[in-house]
């Protein structure tokens, strides 16, 4: 369960040594787009010393490696593979790459004897990934999708903006393919970062849609995005509510009672729960 | 001798007892100087120094006002060079780069010893060098008038920088091309100088606010130019924009807020830096949501703060030294916005405004286990700034925050002895750096608040272990042990002294 | 091929980071210059000298610009400044 995924560049020293500081649930640690072709192996290796001088973190550690049509993956993969990471963030995902790099993580985890079972997010970012998301949530480790929402208007030939019209619908059809099976749908990050206005409109209506967190591409976008993706107050005291009463029904045998005149039966129930369960491991109660 | 932060007191200093101990002391004043005689005009350094006859061996003193564009100090230090006066004792409230005609005084033995709040630039690296005769003496802006007021630093001549003079010889600082609004650290040079020099570049027939009274002056000096404007007052300062400097400064507002020190009647003062601005726009924020008054803010203004006053965020602005043109243009039309004296600022004697702060908001280059702060030097002893009103705002504010990262350039800003004190642990109440935040143990009442907090508060100890993992243990260095210079308290005793590099 | 001729270079002089070049030499040498040298000179020296006797190389020449780079960070660049050398 995340709320807010913070991109770092990999080959940023400087922005490695505070990446833990800034409280995203994830970090994802770039290998891809934020590095130059050139430094590609200077990235590598700079991930991976930094990796093994810390290896507990407070953070879920995401590294996205470079795509599996390049040349780059299998290094990133042999050296960034290990306990030190929990997932990997693999982009241009079709369903035929998320089974190669399950096999690939398979391997490299009975290698290494890791003890941690690495999981995968992938990034919808081509036209073809929108159709094959139903299949692509359920591949091996897949844990939660990524929009990316830039390479996927440039696949589609048409231009980004802050409304989002454009987005509309691979958005409601990826948190609607993780809502079904219960992974986290993760939104494109706002890439206007002096915006924060744009940034609470552009989290809200993504959470309308049914996406249960947003990646950050610089620090200051996390106070919002972790804000807009843990439940409000009124939901949390609704919930608390719901529990409250299921514990007395329950006393009296009841498995469907009514609170406020509303029916509350085992999907209310369920649903409150999980709105407690975020609100407790994000702090908010 | 050690004084009681345990540093070293060179002999005829007294020796720092602590933070409260002026209260033990009277107030000691001079009498304040009169002028019977005409006003005289001048319009020619050279004028000046014959008509006052300037010689070796005098104190003299100019205000800091102009900041980096200052050309009076530099004007004066020209004719002292011209005459090779010999052994002048200088007393400005801070020297900056663009004074660095004062280190070729300073190596010809024209000047001798200084006085000063704060020093960067040429002239520190000079002194550093160890070419100073006598003693370099760091003041404090609230030591300063006590000290001149005292007579413990007699001033032979006050050079003021005055950006606009009218024909009867009062001046005024908020309007004239080399404008700067407050003059609050001119004040006391003014009373108590033996002699009083207005040096300006624009003479009106009459003004309608004045801040420098005529029965106090002797000449004024008519000058071409006084100052660069561009070096005077910088363009609107602006919030940090690092992230680590605003995850610091939320940080703060939040603790803050959790200390109920946001509430209506708040008075506050933080620096012009960027990480203190962020906090002035967190907690103005809370201010706006909560729908909160504040009394009044203080210290050198900036824009930022004569935003919120207008807001109705603050009643007033109590400003000794403008910071930028906002807040200048704000001096001279917003009736809250009012000037005040270094002495009113800080001096522990005068019922300073600091001693009504609630919250002060500091930095630090380096702060130690006992929370003793340098701002006065880098980790190498070189001079590189000085404690301003850092001393002073920290004693007479209720809570004073430092904030600051904890690691610098691979650098742990936590140390286990400071290089320099500036300000004594005592008066530092919290820590806060991008890593968690850290009570000062003799704060009970703020660790008793804020024991259910869900802010990250450790011990200083825990973040200094926690900056030590990340950086390696620093090697210590050696220093030099000759001494150049004195760290002088608020009231005038030794905190810590200064060594050649 | 000369020996001379095998040199490589990783990292920036951007703050945080280091700049490493080595190349190859009749003797080891290790040349450091540092914004933090008289707090962190010998401890930069050691990560030097520790990655070098790892990849079992003896005869270079490591030049290193620091801007107050963590250990790991002064590994990483030397690792890949070895890697690029040995690609030549």
């Amino acid at each position: 369960m995340r709320r807010s995924l913070l991109f770092i560049p990999g080959n940023n020293p400087a922005m490695l040594q505070n990446a833990d500081v800034f409280g995203s649930d994830a970090v994802i640690f770039d290998l891809e787009d934020a590095v130059n072709v050139l430094q590609k192996d200077s990235a590598r290796n700079l991930m991976h010393c930094y990796l093994e001088t810390h290896p507990n973190q407070p953070m879920e550690v995401v590294v996205r490696i470079n795509g599996l049509d390049t040349d780059y993956y299998q290094k990133d993969l042999e050296l960034i593979v290990s306990d030190n990471i929990d997932s990997i963030m693999l982009p241009k995902a079709r369903v035929v790459y998320l089974n190669q790099l399950d096999e690939m993580l398979t391997k490299i985890e009975k290698e290494k004897k890791m003890k941690k079972h690495i999981k995968v997010l992938p990034i919808i970012e081509l036209a073809v990934s929108v159709l094959e998301v139903e299949e692509i949530v359920k591949c091996p480790r897949v844990d939660g999708v990524l929009l990316g929402a830039e390479d996927l208007t440039s696949d589609m030939e048409v231009t980004r903006t802050k409304a989002g019209v454009e987005i509309e619908y691979p958005r409601a059809r990826i948190a609607m393919a993780c809502k079904a099976y219960q992974i986290d749908a993760i939104d494109t990050p706002f890439t206007d970062v002096n915006d924060y206005e744009g940034l609470l409109k552009d989290a809200l209506h993504a959470q309308e849609l049914g996406m249960n967190a947003k990646s950050a591409i610089h620090p200051n976008q996390l106070d919002t995005i972790n804000k807009v993706f843990l439940p409000t107050e009124k939901q949390i005291t609704w919930a608390l509510r719901v529990r409250q009463a299921t514990k007395e029904a329950s006393e009296k045998g009841l498995g469907v009672f009514s609170l406020d005149g509303k029916m509350v039966d085992k999907p209310v129930m369920e649903r409150a729960e999980k709105i407690l369960m975020k609100a407790e491991k994000f702090g908010a109660i | 001798m050690n004084n009681k932060v345990n540093r070293f007191v060179p002999e005829g200093y007294r020796p720092f007892v602590s933070s409260s101990d002026y209260q033990n002391k009277e107030r000691k004043l001079i009498k304040e100087k009169k002028q019977n005689n005409k006003i005289v005009f001048l319009k020619d350094i050279k004028e000046v120094f014959d008509y006052l006859n300037i010689q070796s061996g005098q104190t003299i003193s100019f205000h800091h006002h102009l900041r980096n564009g200052d050309y009076v100090q530099n004007m004066v230090s020209q004719e002292v060079l011209r005459r090779d006066l010999k052994d002048l004792h200088y007393a400005p409230s801070a020297i900056f780069p663009s004074n660095a005609i004062l280190a070729d005084l300073i190596k010809n033995g024209n000047v001798t010893n200084v006085d000063t709040n704060y020093l960067n630039g040429p002239v520190s690296d000079v002194i550093g060098e160890g070419y100073l005769k006598g003693m370099l003496v760091m003041n404090t802006h609230g030591g300063r008038p006590r000290k001149i007021e005292s007579g413990e630093l007699p001033i032979d001549v006050a050079f003021i920088a005055t950006p606009t003079v009218d024909k009867n010889g009062n001046g005024y600082g908020g309007i004239g091309k080399a404008a700067c609004g407050s003059l609050g650290y001119a004040i006391s040079d003014l009373m108590y100088a033996k002699k009083v020099v207005l040096v300006t570049d624009n003479l009106v027939d009459s003004l309608d606010r004045i801040e420098l009274d005529k029965k106090y002056v002797d000449v004024v000096l008519v000058v071409d130019s006084i100052g660069d404007p561009k070096g005077i007052v910088s363009g609107t300062t602006k919030i940090t924009k690092d992230p680590i400097g605003l995850k610091i400064a939320n940080m703060t507002a939040k603790l803050l807020d959790e200390i109920g020190l946001i509430k209506d009647g708040m008075s506050m003062q933080t620096g012009a830096g960027g990480t203190s601005l962020a906090v002035a726009s967190y907690v103005k924020n809370i201010m706006l949501e909560k729908g909160i008054k504040g009394s009044f803010a203080s210290g050198g203004i900036t824009g930022y703060f004569v935003d919120m006053q207008k807001k109705g965020l603050f009643d007033e602005l109590r400003d000794v030294q403008c910071f930028d043109i906002d807040a200048v243009e704000s001096y001279n039309n917003n009736p809250h916005h009012i000037g005040m004296s270094a002495s009113k600022y800080a001096n522990p004697y005068d019922d300073p405004v600091v001693d009504y702060l609630d919250v002060v908001i500091l930095g630090a280059t380096e702060i130690d286990k006992d929370f003793n702060v340098n701002v006065t030097t880098d980790s190498y002893g070189k001079i590189i700034g000085g404690s301003g009103g850092h001393s002073d705002t920290a004693h007479g504010a209720k809570v004073s925050i430092i904030t600051t990262n904890l690691i610098k350039s691979r650098m742990p800003i936590i140390k286990d002895h400071v290089t320099t004190v500036t300000t004594p642990g005592e008066d530092i109440d919290i820590l806060v750096c991008e890593r968690g935040i850290a009570i000062n143990p003799k704060r009970k009442d703020l660790l008793e608040k804020l024991k259910n907090s869900k802010l990250p508060i450790k011990t200083i100890d825990e973040l200094y272990e926690l900056a030590h993992s990340i950086t390696g243990e620093p090697k210590k260095l050696n220093l030099s042990k000759e001494v150049i210079g004195v760290v002088e308290y608020r009231d005038g005793t030794v905190i810590d002294s200064l060594y050649r590099k | 091929m000369s020996d001379i001729q095998k040199i490589g270079s990783a990292g920036s002089v951007e703050s945080n980071d280091c700049l490493v070049t080595i190349s190859a030499s009749d003797h080891l040498e290790v040349e450091i210059q540092s914004i933090v040298d008289a707090f962190f000179h010998d401890q930069i020296e050691k990560v030097v000298l520790d990655t070098l006797k790892e990849k079992g190389l003896n005869n270079v020449k490591v030049s290193l610009q620091d801007k107050g780079a963590l250990d790991y960070t002064i590994k990483a660049r030397l690792l890949t400044a070895i890697e690029r050398m040995e690609a030549k």
